[in-house]
C-alpha cells in the first residue's frame, strides 16, 4: 500500500457504528423472499451440460485432429471449474429471491457475487416474460422487468408459468397506479 | 406563437431537399465543374484527345442531341422529385405533439408526444446557415425516435422552438412577452409560411432590392450573437474564455498521448533504423492536429444559460448547435477534474439523457457535455441552472465539499477506513448523501469527481458485494440510471451503509416521483404547488425515518 491513512478527523469511524450486521451483505429489515420454483436448476444444469459438451468437443476436435496438446488442457480445465460450479448450482437458484413491498420490487441473486435491487413500481417500463425450450417441458417461465435503465437487470427466472403470469399483471396493475414519466 | 404551431400542416424550406443531400450534393458539382474545367482547358489550348473518353465518343458519333436529352431528362427527373420530396414532407405541431409526414413511396408518419419530449436541438450545419436554414430537432427517450424538421428558416425554427416549448410545459394562456426574444420583424425571404406574399411583393418592388435585403438578413443572422441577449437573463449565462478553452485542450489526455507519440518518434530517428515506426506514427500526429482544431473550433462559443422552459447550452463556431432541455430531463450529472486541470481548478459537466440528438456535440463527444470546462463558480452556476430547487446554502456546501473537500465529517457519509484496502488513495473521500431530492456521490482523489442524480428520475439502486469486499464488510453500490457518460457507482461503502443507502434512495425515489410535474413544468391549474422541479425534500431528516 503506497499511503498508510490516517484519520486526521475525530470519532475517527463514525460509519463502523452503523454496521452491527455481519459482513455479508443482507437486509435485515426486508420482509419474507419468495423464492423461485426448485425445478429452474435443471434449465441451469441442462444449460451447463450443453456448454460442457460443446468445449469438450471443440478441445477435443482441436486436440486430436490439429495436434494442439494445449487445448485438452484448457478444455480440461474450463470442464472441470464447471463441473464444480454444476455442484453450487441448488444452491444458487435457492439464492434467487424477489419480493412486492409497498413502493417496490426488490430483488435478490448470487451467493459468493451478491446483487441486492431495488426498483420503484413507477419506474416499469414493460415486463417481458420468455420460456427456453427446457424451461416449457418444465412448465417454467423467466420474467423480466424493464427500466429505462440498462443496468437495472432485475430478470427473475425459473417461475411457474402461472405465477409467471399473475406476477406479471400485478406488476403492471402496480406500476399503473404508481406512474412516473421518465 | 408563430403560425407554425397553429395545428395545421405545414411545409419546410424549399430548398431542403438540396440541403439535406448536403455535402453530397456540393461535392457532385465540385467533380462535375472540375472535369468541365479540364475540357474547357484542353479545347482552348488544343492538346490532342485520347480516344475512349465517353464525351468524344459521343461527339464523334454525333449523338450530341440524345445525350442532352438525357441530361434534360434526369436533371428534370431530379427537380420532379425534389419538388415532390418538398411537397410531401410537412409538418404539424398541435396541442398534445409534433408529427412529420414524409416520403413519395414509402410514407412515413411519425408523432411525438409533447409531454415526452426530452429537449429540443436547433443545429445550423455550415451550409445551410449560409442560406439562413436551421434543422430543428424534437428528441424524445429511445433509439432513433427523433421527430427532425430539416430545414426550416433560422429566425422561424428559433419562434417554433419557442412555441414548442411553451405547448409542452403545459403553459395554456399565452405568456407575457417581455424577455421573450422576437425576432420576428428580419423574415428571411426563404420562409416557407410567407413564400407566396414575399415572392409576390419582391418581384414587383424590384428584384435587386430584394437580393440586397436577403443578402444583408444572410449576413445578420451569421454574425448575430449564438444566444440572443434578450432570452436569458445575463446572470444565467456561463461563457467560456478562449484561453481557458485552448488550456483545457491542450492540458488533456490526449495531449499525454500526444507527447508519448513524439518522444517515441524522436527516439525512433536519433537511434535509426526503424523506420516503420515513422510510417506508423507520423500519419497519427498530423491527425492530431486536425483534431485539436475541430475540438477548438467546435467549443467555440459555448454558452449555457437559463430559460423559463429549462437550460440552453449552445457551441459551434462554423456549424452551430443549440439545445435546450426542459425542466427534469436530466437524469445523471457529472463533475469531474482530470489531474492535469487540478493546477488551474477546472471542472467539466457532463450528464446522462434519455433523449439522444442525432448531432454530435463539441468534439464529437455525444452532446452530453454541459459545461467543457469551467471554473467553480462556472460549475456552481450551471448546477442551479439544471438542478434548479437545488440552491439553498445546504446544497451549495454540499457541492462544494463534494468537489473539493479531502473527505472526513463534512455531511457526506465516507466509506471506513479498512476499504483503504480497495482505495488507497480516495476512501476518505469516497461517499454518499441525500439532500433536497438528489443523491450526491463522490470518489476519486487524483482526478476528482462528484455525481449528482436527482431521485426523481432514478431508475432503480443496486448494492453487490463480492469475496473480497466481504472479508472487509465492503459493498458496491450503483444507482442506475439511463445510459450515457455518468455511471453512478461507490466502490466501496460500508456493508451497513449500503442497505442503507438501498433502502433510503428507493424511499426518496418513489416520494419523488410523486410529487414530480415536469412533464407539464409550467402548468399550474392542475398542480397546487407552483413548483415546476420535484422539489421534495428528501433530507437526511426523511431518510432517517426510512431507515429506523
Amino acid at each position: 500500500m503506497a499511503e498508510q491513512p490516517v484519520p486526521d478527523y475525530p470519532g475517527s469511524d463514525p460509519i463502523e457504528a452503523v454496521a452491527p450486521v455481519g459482513a455479508r451483505l443482507d437486509l435485515p429489515e426486508a420482509g419474507e423472499w419468495k423464492r423461485v420454483s426448485p425445478k429452474y436448476v435443471m434449465v441451469e444444469i441442462v444449460g451447463t451440460v450443453i456448454f460442457l459438451l460443446i468445449v469438450c468437443a471443440a478441445a477435443g476436435a482441436l486436440w486430436l485432429l490439429l495436434d494442439q496438446v494445449w487445448a485438452a488442457w484448457v478444455g480440461g480445465l474450463i470442464a472441470l471449474i464447471t463441473l464444480v460450479s454444476l455442484a453450487f448450482e441448488p444452491r444458487r437458484v435457492r439464492s434467487i429471491g424477489y419480493q412486492l413491498r409497498a413502493d417496490d420490487l426488490l430483488f435478490r441473486r448470487g451467493i459468493m457475487y451478491q446483487r441486492f435491487v431495488s426498483v420503484p413500481y413507477g419506474r416499469m417500463q414493460l415486463v417481458d416474460i420468455t420460456r427456453g425450450p427446457v424451461a416449457r417441458l418444465l412448465g417454467l417461465a423467466d420474467l423480466k422487468f424493464v427500466t429505462a435503465a440498462a443496468s437495472s437487470g432485475v430478470a427473475i427466472p425459473g417461475l411457474a408459468e402461472a405465477d409467471a403470469d399473475a406476477l406479471r399483471d400485478r406488476l403492471v396493475e402496480l406500476a399503473e397506479s404508481r406512474r412516473a414519466g421518465l | 406563437m408563430t403560425s407554425l404551431a397553429d395545428g395545421d400542416w405545414h411545409r419546410l424550406h424549399p430548398a431542403s431537399p438540396v440541403l439535406r443531400g448536403g455535402i453530397f450534393v456540393f461535392a457532385l458539382l465540385g467533380f462535375v465543374i472540375a472535369n468541365l474545367r479540364e475540357r474547357f482547358v484542353d479545347v482552348v489550348f488544343g492538346i490532342p484527345r485520347q480516344s475512349g473518353d465517353p464525351l468524344d465518343e459521343i461527339y464523334e458519333r454525333g449523338a450530341v442531341g440524345w445525350a442532352l436529352l438525357i441530361a434534360a431528362a434526369i436533371l428534370i427527373v431530379i427537380l420532379i422529385a425534389f419538388t415532390l420530396s418538398w411537397r410531401m414532407h410537412t409538418f404539424r405541431v398541435s396541442d398534445e405533439s409534433v408529427e412529420v409526414r414524409s416520403g413519395i413511396l414509402f410514407r412515413s408518419h411519425r408523432q411525438a408526444r409533447l409531454d415526452r419530449i426530452q429537449g429540443v436541438n436547433i443545429v445550423r450545419p455550415l451550409i445551410p446557415r449560409l442560406f439562413g436554414a436551421a434543422k430543428l430537432e424534437v428528441s424524445v427517450a429511445g433509439q432513433d425516435a427523433n421527430v427532425q424538421l430539416a430545414y426550416l428558416g433560422s429566425a422561424l425554427a428559433d419562434g417554433l422552438r419557442r412555441d414548442i416549448l411553451q405547448l409542452a410545459s403545459g403553459a395554456r394562456q399565452p405568456r407575457p412577452v417581455a424577455g421573450e426574444s422576437v425576432p420576428e420583424a428580419p423574415l428571411p425571404a426563404g420562409d416557407p409560411a410567407q413564400i407566396p406574399a414575399d415572392t409576390a411583393t419582391a418581384a414587383h418592388a424590384g428584384r435587386r432590392q430584394a437580393l440586397n435585403d436577403y443578402a444583408t438578413s444572410r449576413v445578420g443572422e451569421f454574425l448575430a450573437p449564438e444566444l440572443d441577449p434578450d432570452a436569458a437573463p445575463p446572470e444565467s449565462v456561463v461563457r467560456i474564455p478562449v484561453l481557458r478553452l485552448i488550456g483545457s485542450i491542450v492540458f488533456s489526455g490526449f495531449t499525454v498521448f500526444v507527447a508519448v507519440a513524439i518522444v517515441a518518434l524522436i527516439v525512433s530517428v536519433i537511434v535509426g533504423g526503424s523506420e516503420w515506426l515513422l510510417i506508423a506514427i507520423f500519419p497519427g500526429l498530423i491527425a492530431s492536429i486536425g483534431y485539436y482544431v475541430s475540438r477548438f473550433t467546435k467549443s467555440l462559443r459555448y454558452s449555457i444559460a437559463g430559460t423559463r422552459d429549462g437550460v440552453r447550452v449552445g457551441f459551434g463556431l462554423l456549424t452551430t448547435s443549440n439545445e435546450t432541455l426542459p425542466p427534469g430531463r436530466i437524469h445523471a450529472i457529472g463533475v469531474t477534474q482530470p489531474l492535469a486541470w487540478r493546477p488551474f481548478g477546472w471542472w467539466q459537466i457532463s450528464i446522462n439523457k434519455a433523449g439522444h440528438s442525432t448531432n454530435d456535440g463539441a468534439a464529437g463527444q455525444a452532446a452530453t457535455t454541459v459545461l467543457p470546462v469551467g471554473s467553480l463558480t462556472d460549475v456552481a452556476k450551471v448546477l442551479e441552472l439544471i438542478l434548479p430547487g437545488f440552491a439553498l446554502d445546504e446544497q451549495r456546501v454540499l457541492i462544494q465539499h463534494g468537489l473539493i473537500s479531502r473527505g472526513g465529517d463534512d455531511g457526506f457519509r465516507n466509506a471506513p477506513r479498512r476499504a483503504a484496502w480497495l482505495r488507497p488513495f480516495s476512501w476518505r473521500r469516497t461517499g454518499y448523501a441525500v439532500s433536497a431530492g438528489a443523491v450526491l456521490l463522490r470518489r476519486g482523489v487524483l482526478s476528482r469527481e462528484l455525481v449528482l442524480v436527482p431521485l426523481a428520475r432514478l431508475q432503480s439502486v443496486g448494492i453487490n458485494q463480492g469475496p473480497v469486499r466481504r472479508r472487509l464488510r465492503l459493498a458496491t453500490a450503483r444507482l442506475h440510471t439511463v445510459t450515457g457518460p455518468v455511471t453512478a457507482t461507490l466502490g466501496v461503502l460500508d456493508v451497513g451503509e449500503a442497505v442503507r443507502l438501498l433502502e433510503t434512495v428507493t424511499a426518496g425515489a418513489v416520494a419523488s416521483a410523486e410529487s414530480d410535474t415536469s412533464h407539464h413544468w409550467s402548468r399550474i391549474d392542475q398542480d397546487p404547488a407552483p413548483t415546476p422541479r420535484p422539489a421534495s425534500p428528501v433530507g437526511p431528516a426523511a431518510a432517517a425515518e426510512v431507515t429506523s
